[in-house]
């Protein structure tokens, strides 16, 4: 009929003002606001406590949230296979094959090896000089971790890692050694497997995160033995 | 509070004052009030708009900055006024930095005669909606200047359909005024009020029930007619951002297009302050609460509905829009003002009063008639009715043509 299809869309951007369930297509980030019930939703998950317990228990929080001023810290889930920054590096297993620097596409991963003097029978192992990682061209492909033989390289989990100064972006040795690991899951089935998961599980130790369980010396002797 | 407290305040204060200082220094005291009003009013406009668009739209909107982005207004308005203030250098100078102030004087001056309660601020003007009528003409002639001064295609491309809509729209919005003009100087005239129908204190002394009952059809011309006057949403032709940058203030910037900004979002405050007195009864309603409590109240709720409208309606084609102003909106305005006079006359000329029960009867018989000729007009002007105009392919392009 004339004029109805008018009618018709005011209406529906009426039901889209007034109805509370209405879907959202922006997540705020990092923090979001939160009215009164919101908050006490969040509060439950660590205090059991129920909407009108926590009214009475915190009524200044109540109105703040009424007025729109309480923000809440609220991630939203994030897989753990997810390829990110901070680099996890395990110098005990690492053997500076440089694999990882040979694989990467773009050439950004520099290491410098030197004699160490360990393990002189078994083939020489190399001592890591350096181990630079250019974060600012890495595009997170992560075929350096692929490449690794001896899972001594881990992808991370973090997004939010911008800088002041691009050269503030490049991970060198001291960093990999120095910083907690906590390696993503993603081409590490083992941690996958165990389910770790990097955002909410602590660090982990380099004799956690092997692929295989660590040889006994029987199974040393055997296998040298064959030989 | 009007203009006449002001002075006997300033005569009490300092006795003795020459009268023409005493109105000068009243007439600046509350000028500077009004105006400051008016202006924090069109910020929270601007806050309320974007929050509810969002809304609409399933965003979230401004904020941040304060509770629930109350002071977004206020961020904004140190950004524009922190921008530097480019005119270009073909730009016919003087005109382009006087075309924002003649945008925003006429949107300021509308509130001067608005009654905000049995008088309006600067007293009681006899010809009030005259004034209206002339005094927001002017914003033809400043969209204009912003256009032609700033040496801008896609500016005066704005400025050209939107003088020609704004023009054509002035037609009905006039018509639909006569019509109530008419009704009031009945109903004063019956009352024996002494109050000219052209003010608007008599408007709203004449609203026994309000005009948008007692005249549908006008009601209706009168909103169509000043959303597209104040150039909103579906008729936001001036500046169509999709199509023209930003219109006819494509070249402005800082401080100037601050300016053109709030009188944007004041254009609706004051609309609905002349609606919501012309066809809501302004200060009229309950009677404990106070009258100027009550036109806020109805201020308030008719830019809700303009938002509302605009959040929902997409903007109309050039020719639409002439065709809707001349083709429709016209001719229901001239069956308005008659069969407003006919009716009238009707029931006045049989006993020579026009009691409470004869309006509504007069209200029934118009929202009839409001329907079936909002009917007829669209059958015979619209879509529907008339024959498409298929285009034929030339020869050469080598289609296949087959007639619907
Ligand atoms: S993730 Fe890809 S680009 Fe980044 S260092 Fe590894 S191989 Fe290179
Ligand atoms: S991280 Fe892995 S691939 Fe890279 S040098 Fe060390 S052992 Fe080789």
């Amino acid at each position: 009929m004339f004029g109805f299809g008018l009618i018709k869309g005011l209406l529906i951007t009426f039901k889209n003002l007034i109805l509370p369930s209405r879907l959202f297509t922006v997540h705020q980030y990092p923090d979001r606001k939160v009215g009164p019930i919101e908050l006490a939703r969040y509060h439950q998950d660590w205090q059991n406590t129920s909407f009108i317990q926590f009214v009475i228990n915190n009524p200044i929080k109540t109105i703040k949230s009424l007025i729109g001023l309480i923000s809440i810290q609220d991630r939203y889930p994030q897989h753990s296979r997810f390829r990110g920054q901070e680099f996890g590096w395990y110098e005990n297993r690492c053997t500076g094959c440089a694999s990882c620097a040979k694989y990467c596409p773009l050439g950004i991963i520099k290491i410098e090896t030197s004699r160490s003097g360990v393990d002189l029978d078994e083939g020489q192992k190399y001592k890591v000089d350096v181990f630079d990682i250019d974060m600012g061209r890495c595009m997170f492909c992560g075929l350096c971790v692929e490449a690794c033989p001896y899972d001594a390289l881990f992808m991370g989990s973090g997004f939010e890692e911008s800088k002041y100064f691009r050269q503030e972006l490049n991970i060198d040795i001291n960093n990999l050694k120095n910083n907690d690991t906590k390696p993503s899951n993603w081409f590490r089935p083992q941690l996958e497997s165990k389910n770790y998961d990097p955002r909410r599980n602590g660090a982990l130790e380099w004799d956690q995160v092997g692929r295989h369980q660590k040889p006994t010396d029987t199974d040393q002797a055997n296998k040298w033995s064959k030989r | 509070m009007n203009i006449n407290n002001f002075q006997n305040i300033i005569n009490s204060l300092i006795p003795g004052l020459p009268t023409w200082l005493v109105f000068i220094t009243s007439a600046i005291l509350i000028s500077f009030i009004v105006i400051n009003a008016v202006v924090i009013t069109g910020a929270l406009t601007v806050w309320l708009e974007r929050r509810l668009l969002a809304r609409i739209q399933s965003r979230l909107g401004p904020n941040r900055w304060g509770p629930f982005g109350l002071f977004t207004p206020v961020a904004d308005l140190i950004k524009m006024i922190g921008k530097e203030d480019t005119v270009p250098a073909t730009a016919d100078k003087k005109i382009f930095n006087l075309a924002p102030i003649v945008l925003l004087v006429p949107v300021l001056l509308v509130f001067a005669v608005i009654p905000m309660s049995n008088n309006s601020f600067l007293g009681q003007l006899n010809i009030g909606i005259l004034f209206i009528v002339g005094v927001t003409g002017f914003n033809t002639l400043a969209v204009f200047m912003a256009a032609w001064s700033s040496r801008n295609k896609y500016a005066l491309f704005g400025a050209m359909r939107g003088v020609a809509m704004l023009l054509s729209y002035e037609v009905p919005m006039a018509l639909s005024i006569i019509s109530i003009v008419l009704t009031t100087n009945f109903l004063l005239n019956i009352d024996g009020s002494n109050l000219s129908a052209l003010s608007l204190v008599g408007i709203v002394q004449a609203q026994k029930i309000p005009f948008f009952i007692l005249q549908p059809l006008g009601a209706l011309i009168f909103v169509t007619a000043a959303s597209a006057e104040m150039s909103r949403a579906p008729f936001d032709m001036i500046e169509s951002e999709s199509e023209l940058g930003a219109g006819y203030h494509t070249e402005y910037s800082g401080i100037k297009f601050a300016i053109f900004q709030l009188t944007e979002f004041l254009a609706p405050v004051a609309t609905a302050a002349i609606i919501s007195v012309m066809f809501a009864g302004g200060i009229k309603g309950l009677s404990f609460i106070p009258g100027s409590v009550i036109l806020v109240v109805k201020i308030f709720v008719i830019v809700l509905i303009f938002i509302w409208i605009r959040a929902t309606w997409p903007r109309l084609r050039v020719d639409q829009i002439m065709n809707f102003a001349w083709k429709f909106l016209l001719p229901l305005s001239v069956i308005n003002i008659f069969s407003q006079a006919i009716i009238l006359q009707i029931f006045y000329s049989s006993d020579s009063i026009i009691t409470i029960n004869e309006l509504w009867t007069i209200a029934f018989i118009n929202w009839i008639l409001a329907g079936i000729s909002i009917f007829l007009l669209a059958k015979l002007f619209g879509h529907k009715g008339r024959d498409k105009n298929i285009p034929i392919p030339s020869k050469l392009a080598n289609m296949e043509f087959t007639s619907e």
